[in-house]
């Protein structure tokens, strides 16, 4: 064998075990996801295999699917834009500080120590009736009747962000401490006030992070269930919550698979759109 | 009561066969040397079987207090005294359970503590039911005789599964907030009452939710004809709740937290909260929704073993530590069995055994709107 030929082989033979694991655990489950979403159910909840269109012109027609859909990503972008603004000043902080920046780092990486269901769930220790907020308000003598926050979609929203603001943080600190402070230095020397140098510099360097920390959280959050099953009211329901009705309660696996593909091909598109102008680059340096 | 069903009863009896002279001596040595063989043959590649050893039985639950009476009353001591292993699981409902077992490989789940005839006709319907041999659980004959039929007639006089208790999906509220007497004048209406708007919860299980439409439309929950009535009541619900709860733990919270005051409520889980010193009153409204439970065995289990274990299970002793543990009725039969001083003080129990007082779902009728209702409430749920 010619050294070129080895040499051409070579990347696909270290590639090999990643492809492998991709295609069995991504690609071909998502086969027989794509393959049942074209099957129907009959009454008893067997499923009846062949191709047909119903559940697809169900899922795209219904305006019931449409509407829960916008609605889920408009719970995604209000946390999106929350994580941001909580989010920035705490990795410019962390990006900032001198000397502690691994013990920072390493409190931010905590919550992933407890299981995600235990964190959402301990907000209804925190606002429950008989929570922490509302006893201390009570005793305080504030309030004489506890005060109702739980169950809405404000605490769906609030879970979100206590769950997707470390990604956030993140990926914007990992930007801000590849930029070099010379440059605010040097804008400073240039006669620019310190908050100039932030939104003239600064700010237009970091963004790419904060591009990176937003598609993640809005994927991330679109695609939740747990929360606005724990923390929702009746209405509160979210896509995934509807995928989960379909295949779990409704044992409807082709339609379930039809709206998990619906999802699948909105979040994608949006990923796509990023990587067509900011690159996938900056989300691997976040993850990373 | 129990009996041990293994290799060394097989030979036993095979010994005890011969030794009265009903089988003969050449027959005898030929069997232990077929069994010997078989052994030997069989152990080389035994390992490479795990789905078809008996060395563990997989039994899934509703959890919390249920799962800890099963644990304590029955798995650890059946464990104890065959060798075999009962791993438990828990799933929030039925429907949940289900998918999985649809996703399964046969044998991966053997026993189910399933709840209502509907998911018994269910199952049966998706070609997951086994058939029992009941001559190996001779516990069934204390079984309430009623609890037995119903099974039957699902799947052609076969069982493949025995009734292990009961009870009622009735009104749970805080005697703080709502007095007796407003339970008693109210009933099921007291879930659409606007005075305790944001104050009111209920199951996320559509039948639940159609059954107590039913009741607060004055319709039969058996034969509901008024589908857009009973649809106006379960929005009316939904708009005063302040959540649907989707498991008995969840359920317990809402109340001993005071986030709401009335709900739908598992008879064995109020009686749970009332000992722990709660004063959550309950009632069951007429036509209240009565359930039994059974203990399902799935298609392609390891037979012996389970039927063993369901032996283990009925045996008075065990039925009735299991039903003091969990707060649900025994179904064993009142007037065959003694079943101590707790089983009675239970909501729901039935003296007389004939379990007349209570209205059962019918399982025709309900699979028949399966498919349509869960769908709708699907909807109606979220706003709809």
């Amino acid at each position: 064998m010619s050294v070129e030929k080895r040499e051409a082989r070579q990347p696909w033979i270290l590639l090999f075990p990643a492809l492998s694991a991709v295609t069995l655990l991504l690609f071909v489950p998502l086969l027989f996801i794509l393959v049942y979403s074209f099957w129907l159910r009959t009454a008893t909840g067997a499923d009846v295999a062949g191709f047909h269109l119903d559940n697809w012109q169900e899922a795209l027609s219904d305006p019931f699917y449409r509407d829960i859909l916008i609605s889920t990503l408009r719970i995604a972008a209000i946390t999106t834009v929350a994580c941001a603004l909580m989010g920035y000043p705490s990795a410019y902080f962390i990006a900032r500080s001198q000397g502690n920046k691994a013990v920072l780092l390493l409190l931010l990486m905590l919550p992933f120590w407890i299981s995600y269901i235990i964190r959402t769930m301990s907000w209804i220790n925190i606002l429950g009736v008989s929570g922490a907020i509302n006893s201390v308000l009570l005793a305080l003598g504030i309030i004489t009747e506890p005060i109702q926050m739980l169950y809405n979609e404000v605490t769906v929203i609030l879970g979100l962000v206590h769950f997707l603001l470390p990604f956030m943080i993140l990926n914007i600190f990992v930007s801000l401490d590849g930029i070099d402070t010379n440059l605010e230095d040097a804008a400073n020397s240039l006669g620019a006030t310190r908050w100039q140098a932030f939104l003239q510099v600064t700010l237009p360097l970091s963004l790419p992070g904060l591009a990176a920390g937003g598609l993640l959280c809005f994927v991330l959050g679109a695609g939740t269930y747990i929360t606005p099953l724990v923390l929702g009211g009746p209405r509160d329901a979210m896509f995934a919550n509807l995928v989960f009705e379909a295949i779990i309660t409704q044992l409807n696996w082709p339609l379930g698979s039809a709206l998990s593909l619906m999802l699948l091909a909105v979040l994608g598109a949006l990923v796509m759109i990023y990587n067509r102008y900011l690159g996938m680059a900056q989300l691997m340096k976040g993850l990373g | 009561m129990t009996k041990k069903i293994d290799n060394t009863t097989r030979y036993e009896r095979a010994r005890e066969r011969y030794m009265n002279g009903d089988l003969d001596r050449r027959s005898f040595l030929g069997l232990i040397g077929a069994a010997g063989l078989a052994y030997g043959v069989s152990t080389l590649f035994a390992k490479y079987a795990h789905a078809a050893t008996t060395d563990q039985v997989r039994f899934d639950g509703w959890g919390g207090v249920v799962s800890e009476a099963f644990r304590k009353h029955a798995f650890d001591p059946y464990t104890g005294k065959t060798g075999i292993k009962v791993v438990d699981g828990t799933f929030g409902g039925g429907d949940e359970y289900l998918s999985r077992v649809k996703a399964s490989q046969p044998g991966e789940y053997n026993i189910a503590h399933l709840s209502g005839v509907f998911d018994y006709a269910r199952y049966h319907a998706l070609g997951l039911s086994s058939e029992l041999n009941e001559a190996n659980i001779p516990n069934l004959e204390y079984v309430i005789p009623k609890l037995v039929d119903v099974f039957r007639g699902v799947s052609g006089g076969k069982l493949s599964c025995v009734p292990y208790d009961y009870g009622t999906t009735g009104l749970a509220y805080n005697r703080k907030y709502i007095s007796d007497d407003e339970m008693k004048e109210k009933g099921a209406k007291i879930l659409i009452d606007e005075a305790h708007k944001g104050k009111i919860a209920g199951w996320s299980d559509w039948r639940t939710r159609m059954w107590y439409a039913a009741l607060q439309t004055g319709q039969n929950p058996n034969e509901i004809s008024d589908e857009d009535a009973a649809w106006d009541a379960v929005r009316t619900h939904r708009d005063l709740s302040l959540k649907y709860w989707g498991s008995g733990a969840e359920l317990m919270s809402l109340l001993a937290e005071e986030e709401i005051y009335a709900t739908e409520a598992w008879s064995g889980r109020i009686y749970a909260l009332q000992e722990q010193g709660h004063d959550i009153g309950y009632m069951d409204p007429p036509n209240g929704f009565g359930w039994q439970e059974c203990l399902f065995v799935m298609k392609g289990s390891p037979m012996e073993a389970c039927e063993e274990l369901l032996n283990f299970m009925l045996a008075p002793e065990t039925s009735i530590a299991v039903a003091e543990g969990q707060n649900y009725p025994t179904a064993l039969d009142p007037t065959k069995v003694d079943l101590g001083d707790k089983i009675p003080t239970l909501p729901a129990f039935d003296p007389t055994g004939t379990l007349s007082g209570l209205t059962f779902a019918d399982p025709d009728f309900w699979n028949g709107h399966e498919a349509a209702w869960s769908k709708t409430f699907g909807r109606v749920q979220k706003g709809y």
